[in-house]
């Protein structure tokens, strides 16, 4: 079937320029990193966040924690999404209390994978503070909610989808828009409320 | 007089049975020479896992006969990431919040059902129980009745504990909601063997290719059947042992090694299993004494020894010490018996979480 060709919004190059301007934006709003935490949110929000503490340690020469969640448990739609990917472990493997907490993603779209990690820190300790970083907002919020470090704004349709690959998962850097398939959803598929309306 | 009779029964070496593949090395050989093959077999095994399957494939959990490999790894998998969900200092997560769930318990049971209780709560169900002191069953109400009247307060699940075989499965014809056995008669127990086999792939990092003894009354055990299907689709081997009176007389066309001797099948195990003598659902005289079967079937540190230097000990519980294993063994350095608690909630957390999100596609299905 002839799929209509993918749209190119980040090369490597874009997305490495990014995650260097997020990681200098973070450091300007906190001159002290003490207390300052990464928590990825799977799955590719893991080595975003790696990779922002890595260059974190480059600028600063400190090194800052990072964290996993996987936001699967928090979901609001268990029994209305079909396959649901396989739950993975979630690692937070220090205090959270008092610390100041960056939740990386890879794109910020309806807004509800956010209010499900936030549940999930809330359920790790009081955190003094949190604040979003997200490589690609789509736009099309659900909730309020909104980031407080963006690597690109994209404007896009709900027959689109955003699809981000790294190379720790995918084997290369790359942000794409793909005209969505009719009718079936995909395993892929960002857009919730579009697969809820399929069924 | 333990170590006496131990004695004779290796001093009269007959000809071992013939299911038997291992050459008959005695103890100090077989050792070694197993631990030399073990490194090498371990990578090969570790990609010959089978992969997980997306999604249960059946809305209910009624036996481990049917299960595939892929569903089996799907629920060890997930019962491994919800192990976190226990270590934390808020232990509960929001994923079923706002099921109901129905802990219809006809015998009596403490580990089960409070384990299934526990893994209700931290997944943030409703739970209530249900058990024959406080049910209308003591009024005379039948098995459908009393579901029946259960499913008329919607439900999301129903786990079921029944004296009788097939209960469960009665159960799911009838009701909507999904049915979770948790024990029926001496049929099958498969969130026991679950959390068996979970347990296993803990210590061991796999479960095909082992060498797995199970010891006891075999005829009457669910916790044996759901064993048995369960280690036979993951690929282990499986060594029947006990008394002949409480021998299921087809296991050798499962695919089953047998044998009468203990020491027979404790030799190079990687893991004994020791299962519970059921005296309650044990009609007449099976064997004499209890102490005429520790003495034959009990699992002694003697015995102990001639398994691989790596063995682990299950047991299912209630332990019955000094009838089917002695206490030194159950509470010695082997023993993962406590291991097996502690993993039931996790897989049990596992099993109500993947139910309930496949409710809907199997329902639309």
């Amino acid at each position: 079937m002839p799929a209509p060709q993918p749209l190119c919004v980040m090369d490597a190059d874009k997305i490495d320029r990014a995650l260097t301007r997020i990681a200098h934006e973070i450091l300007e709003r906190h001159r002290d990193v003490e207390d300052l935490v990464l928590v990825g949110i799977r799955t590719r929000g893991v080595p975003l966040a790696n990779r922002m503490q890595d260059k974190i340690r480059s600028i600063e020469n400190r090194d800052i924690p990072v964290g996993i969640l996987d936001i699967t448990l928090y979901r609001d739609d268990l029994t209305t999404v079909g396959p649901h990917a396989v739950l993975k472990e979630t690692k937070i493997h220090f205090p959270i209390d008092d610390k100041k907490i960056i939740l990386v993603d890879d794109v910020l779209f309806t807004g509800r994978t956010i209010r499900a990690a936030l549940d999930g820190l809330m359920d790790f300790g009081r955190p003094r503070l949190i604040q979003l970083a997200v490589l690609v907002d789509r736009g099309h919020r659900e909730l309020p909610i909104r980031a407080d470090f963006v690597g690109k704004n994209v404007s896009t349709s709900l027959k689109e989808m955003v699809q981000v690959l790294l190379r720790e998962e995918d084997g290369k850097d790359e942000v794409l828009i793909i005209q969505k398939p009719e009718a079936r959803t995909s395993g892929k598929s960002r857009d919730r409320s579009a697969a809820r309306a399929a069924r | 007089m333990l170590e006496g009779s131990d004695r004779t029964r290796e001093g009269a070496a007959r000809t071992r049975g013939s299911a038997r593949p291992r050459p008959a090395g005695r103890r100090p050989a077989a050792r070694p020479a197993a631990a030399e093959v073990e490194p090498a077999a371990r990578p090969g095994e570790a990609k010959g896992e089978p992969e997980p399957v997306a999604r249960l494939a059946h809305r209910h959990l009624l036996g481990m006969l049917g299960v595939t490999a892929g569903e089996i790894t799907l629920i060890l998998d997930t019962a491994k990431s919800l192990a976190e969900v226990s270590t934390r200092a808020i232990k509960k997560v929001p994923a079923l919040r706002g099921k109901t769930i129905v802990n219809f318990f006809m015998e009596p049971s403490t580990r089960t059902r409070s384990s299934f209780e526990i893994a209700e709560k931290r997944l943030s169900a409703d739970t209530l129980n249900f058990s024959p002191s406080t049910s209308s069953v003591v009024k005379g109400e039948s098995l459908l009745d009393t579901a029946r009247n259960l499913e008329a307060m919607t439900p999301d699940m129903i786990v079921i504990r029944h004296k009788a075989s097939g209960a469960p499965h009665f159960l799911a014809r009838h009701c909507r909601s999904n049915i979770i056995n948790a024990g029926d008669g001496a049929h099958e127990h498969p969130t026991q063997a679950l959390l068996d086999a979970f347990t296993i792939r803990e210590k061991k990092g796999r479960l095909a290719g082992l060498r797995v003894a199970i010891v006891g009354d075999l005829m009457h055990s669910r916790v044996f059947r759901s064993n048995a299907f369960l280690l036979k689709t993951m690929g282990a081997d499986v060594i029947a042992c006990g008394p002949p009176t409480l021998l299921p007389p087809e296991l050798p066309r499962l695919g089953m090694q047998v044998t009468y001797r203990m020491d027979e099948a404790v030799e190079g195990a990687d893991v004994i299993m020791m299962l519970r003598v059921q005296r309650e659902r044990q009609r007449g005289g099976a064997f004499p004494t209890a102490r005429e079967y520790y003495n034959l079937f009990g699992l002694t540190s003697e015995r102990v020894r001639r398994a691989r230097s790596d063995v682990i000990i299950m047991h299912p519980g209630p332990m019955n010490r000094g009838v089917e294993i002695d206490s030194a063994v159950a509470d010695g350095p082997y023993s993962v018996i406590l291991d097996q608690v502690t993993n039931g909630v996790a897989v049990r957390m596992a099993v109500l979480y993947l139910l309930a999100g496949g409710t809907l596609g199997e329902l639309a299905g």
